[in-house]
């Protein structure tokens, strides 16, 4: 049988040995200032596996700082964060990478003049074992490990529904679809944490809607733990399971959408009014 | 006449029939994860074996309706042929209609399993689960998203498989009953019902018998001598009797294989890939092709610009005469070969149309410039004009035998005549044998002596080519007793460029008249060339150069209606450009962009008017809808203009002067 099976899902990697429901990472008492600007102070909370967590807040809440110190890119001055059980304070973003976590950003970050398909394989890159030299020859074990990143790359594509986009750079791509080779990219990676930083913004209703549903899906089918920041209340109550709240880089609520949305601070924050 | 008994009268039959005889060619293609998949008809065989088994298990029973909805995909067709096989009635739905209409067609047929492609049909079938009373089970291609729904009535495509599989392996005979059983069908069983779009009212579920359906393929199979060699890319909608026709009845009775494109989007670069042999548009596909050829020609050099002209040029001389094998001066054949090499053959493997062999259009007029422009480049296009209750062909034109501005001669074996009243009536052999449940409808649709009334206008041109004029409700008569025909006249207009949409006037009346809708971007650009300045759509309109051209094109359009005997009565003795677009928000256009003639002729009944007392301007006042949704009113002066008038004779009785 040349036809290959359809429906191979790809998981993300077990090797953590965390159990689904099961911490995956946690946040304990971190704070962060930029000289005397306190963009977060105190705040814990965790990620358990195989979830959908929002973390949302009025603008300047410090959700981004907060995405950006789990990704490493800033290392809070008190407070820890435990990543599969292990513990970390100073850490550079490709570490992050190398442990399983990936992002996209609030602002599509893109490589503008290369193809869809160039911009996914590019996610690949870290998963690829053959040396420069190998890779420069692009022959023989070099080749070999290209085509199996290429399929899995086909598989997200399929996924995305991308494929009519594949050979057009993303430069000339309408800004939902670039959202979505975004994210396409950041699932290449396999992730184990898939962290989006406004995976909505900018985007129309109907874009919105696709945009959902691909969430949902690496969630459900790929089983990606995901932790995401959105503006968008509807978005965030529909999608997640767990939502923290941060208001003027502190902690406001933490749990289930629906207590969330009634909590009172949450609408004070929210609407609006004066500390 | 031997050899005609002996041929299968059921798809299933040539299956079996196919994965013997072409075993190992391919009889399927479908472009996945960016490579192309390919199964040869002995796979596709097994592949619908093992999911007619499953489907068997399940309770499918002999007469059960399945419903098969989504897009142009492998599994879909064979659960077509699974259902076949097991004496079933494949219903394809339209994969785009809203829950509402689907679930109309499916409890209307009394669906008792549906085969879809993805979530969205499946989330459409659940939301009206409570009417669907009759549905047992759904069974899916892609499993994306459905991760947590109820599985008791929901399967998986490959399970079903894999349960015939099962009993293919407990029960060794299962295999070879299922062979008999095809061989033993019936060609008087249905073959397939499919809904008609339905344009006035519900649908209707058309029924096709097994050994018709297959008797219309055989003819044009043989009528366009297709082989098992020959391929073409599926991607119309399913649920149209021209995608089941085209690609599946004829694809299984010459054994050739049908391509499945990678989603709705890639239609164009899977076209390309394929280069398939045979193709079918709709007009309005062609009409896009060139005009993207057009605008990219605009943007490339001077010099590539000078060699396309040039060689285009060449085409249109002689290349309709070269395809048609008619005799060309050698050196008129030298160049036409070079423009070969440098233009048409890189353009149509652009387009993936460098091995087509036959190319139809049908469903709407299409401009003699455009159709020629394809004839031209050595595209074998030709028209068919056909219904779902015909199973498609009406009639078709012979290579060699091609015109723009008919649809041809009766397609092999159907008979054709025109009413009293002008309305064309087909008997045929892929005749339906009635709508489903409907037997009072079938009954109007048919004529005491067996023909059926197609619901258009039409008669057959001198060299015995049939012309569709228009819908025959909408068919009138001037009063000297003329026929007036205004689609016919409308699309003659609105092949120029410059003519956005005409509608014409004349029913019961002393002569025909027009309302005509410039095209602003066409005369826009020509105004920016001629250096005329205008503001507004309104001024653009009103402007005595527009009128000048405009009027060329209308005194065109009455020197072309002079030659046809039948037409010749109705030219448009006067016309007037409206002030403003019709549009669908203020009601004068129907959401498919079809003028409500009635409608515009109600609103701007001032102006039909002006038409036929003789002034020469009148003063109109209507009310707009914005975009926004706000209302506001225009008003103008619309200028009457006289267009002449050619005798039928005249230009004979010029010539003997």
């Amino acid at each position: 049988m040349n036809a290959h099976p359809d429906h191979h899902i790809i998981v993300a990697p077990d090797d953590d040995g965390i159990a689904r429901g099961e911490t995956l990472m946690e946040v304990k008492n971190v704070s962060l200032a930029f000289g005397g600007v306190k963009a977060i102070t105190d705040i814990s909370f965790d990620v358990r596996k195989g979830e959908i967590r929002a973390i949302i807040g009025p603008n300047g809440a410090g959700k981004t700082s907060m995405l950006n110190v789990i990704n490493g890119f800033y290392t809070p001055q008190v407070g820890t964060i435990t990543f599969r059980g292990q513990e970390r304070r100073a850490m550079k973003p490709h570490h992050a990478v190398r442990q399983g976590i990936a992002r996209t950003f609030q602002n599509v970050a893109l490589f503008k003049g290369m193809s869809t398909l160039d911009n996914i394989m590019a996610g690949r890159s870290v998963l690829m074992k053959r040396s420069i030299g190998w890779q420069m020859l692009w022959h023989g074990p070099a080749l070999a490990e290209e085509i199996e990143h290429r399929e899995k790359v086909e598989e997200i594509i399929d996924f995305l529904e991308i494929e009519h986009i594949r050979r057009t750079p993303v430069g000339k791509l309408p800004y939902g679809l670039q959202k979505r080779v975004e994210l396409g990219r950041a699932l290449a990676m396999e992730p184990s944490l898939l962290l989006l930083d406004e995976p909505m913004a900018g985007m129309n209703l109907e874009e919105k809607e696709d945009m959902s549903r691909f969430i949902l899906d690496v969630n459900q089918q790929r089983g990606t733990t995901i932790a995401l920041i959105e503006h968008d209340m509807g978005v965030v109550m529909d999608l997640s399971d767990r939502v923290v709240v941060l208001d003027y880089g502190k902690k406001i609520a933490d749990g289930p959408p629906d207590e969330v949305k009634n909590n009172q601070a949450v609408i004070d924050a929210y609407l609006g009014v004066p500390h | 006449m031997a050899e005609a008994q002996t041929l299968p009268d059921t798809f299933p039959k040539y299956l079996l029939r196919n994965a013997e005889m072409f075993g190992t060619r391919p009889a399927m293609r479908h472009k996945d994860r960016g490579i192309w998949q390919s199964w040869t008809w002995s796979q596709q065989r097994d592949e619908i074996r093992d999911f007619a088994t499953g489907l068997a298990g399940l309770g499918l029973k002999h007469g059960d309706k399945v419903a098969i909805i989504g897009a142009n995909r492998p599994k879909l067709y064979w659960a077509v042929c699974a259902v076949q096989s097991l004496g079933g009635v494949p219903v394809p739905v339209y994969a785009d209609a809203v829950a509402d209409e689907l679930a109309y067609v499916v409890s209307h047929a009394d669906v008792r399993f549906a085969v879809v492609q993805d979530q969205e049909q499946v989330d459409k079938l659940n939301s009206f689960a409570d009417r669907l009373t009759s549905l047992r089970a759904v069974i899916y291609d892609e499993p994306r998203g459905l991760v947590d729904y109820d599985k008791r009535a929901l399967h998986d495509f490959e399970d079903v498989q894999e349960m015939g599989r099962r009993a293919q392996m407990a029960d060794r005979q299962a295999a070879t009953r299922w062979e008999e059983a095809i061989r033993n069908g019936s060609g008087e069983d249905v073959s397939i019902m499919l809904y008609t779009s339905g344009t006035t009212g519900r649908s209707k579920g058309v029924m096709l018998k097994a050994k018709n359906a297959v008797k219309a393929a055989q003819d044009t199979v043989t009528f366009d001598r297709l082989t098992e060699k020959d391929s073409v890319l599926a991607y119309l909608p399913l649920a149209w009797v021209g995608d089941h026709y085209l690609n599946y009845a004829q694809g299984y009775v010459a054994g050739f294989c049908m391509a499945c494109p990678e989603s709705g989007q890639t239609v164009a670069q899977d076209l390309r890939e394929l280069a398939p042999t045979f193709y079918f548009a709709p007009p309005r596909v062609f009409e896009g092709l060139l005009t993207s050829i057009t605008i990219r020609m605009e943007d490339a050099g001077k010099f590539k610009q000078r060699i396309y002209r040039h060689y285009i040029e060449v085409a249109r001389k002689y290349g309709e005469a070269i395809l048609e094998g008619r005799s060309v001066p050698a050196s008129a054949r030298a160049s036409y070969a070079i423009g070969e090499i440098l233009v048409y053959g890189p353009l149509k493997n652009v387009l993936g149309l460098s091995n087509i062999r036959v190319a139809y259009t049908a469903g709407e007029a299409i401009g003699s410039d455009l159709f020629s422009f394809f004839r031209a480049l050595g595209v074998n296009l030709k028209q068919l004009y056909g219904q779902t209750e015909a199973f498609l062909y009406v009639t078709c034109q012979k290579d060699g035998e091609v015109r723009s501005d008919t649809v041809g001669p009766p397609a092999p074996n159907v008979d054709i005549r025109i009413s009293d009243d002008g309305e064309v009536q087909f008997r045929s052999p892929g005749m339906f044998s009635g709508y489903y449940l409907e037997e009072e409808k079938t009954a109007e649709t048919m004529t005491p002596d067996g023909y059926v009334k197609t619901g258009d206008a039409g008669f057959f041109d001198t060299d015995g080519q049939l012309k569709i004029i228009d819908r025959a409700k909408d068919v009138g008569k001037l009063s000297s007793g003329a026929l007036f025909a205004p689609k016919y006249l409308e699309n003659m207009l609105k092949f120029f460029p410059n003519i956005k949409e005409a509608v014409a006037f004349g029913d019961g009346r002393e002569f025909a008249t027009a309302f005509i809708n410039i095209d602003l971007q066409a005369v826009g650009n020509w105004a920016e060339r001629n250096n005329i300045a205008y503001a507004s759509y309104q001024e653009l309109a009103g402007h005595p150069l527009v009128y000048e051209m405009i009027a060329q094109n209308v005194e065109d359009t009455n020197r072309r209606l002079s030659a046809e005997p039948m037409m010749a009565a109705a030219q448009v003795r006067r016309f007037l450009i409206l002030h403003k677009e019709l549009d669908a928000d203020d009601g004068e256009l129907t959401r498919t962009q079809k003028v409500r003639r009635a409608f515009v002729a109600d609103r701007y009944a001032p102006l039909i008017e002006a038409l036929y007392d003789g002034s020469d301007v009148r003063f109109v006042e209507t009310e707009v809808t914005y975009e926004d949704g706000r209302k506001g009113r225009i008003s103008a002066n619309v200028k009457i203009v006289d267009a002449p008038v050619f005798g039928a004779a005249q230009p004979v009785r010029e010539a003997a002067e």
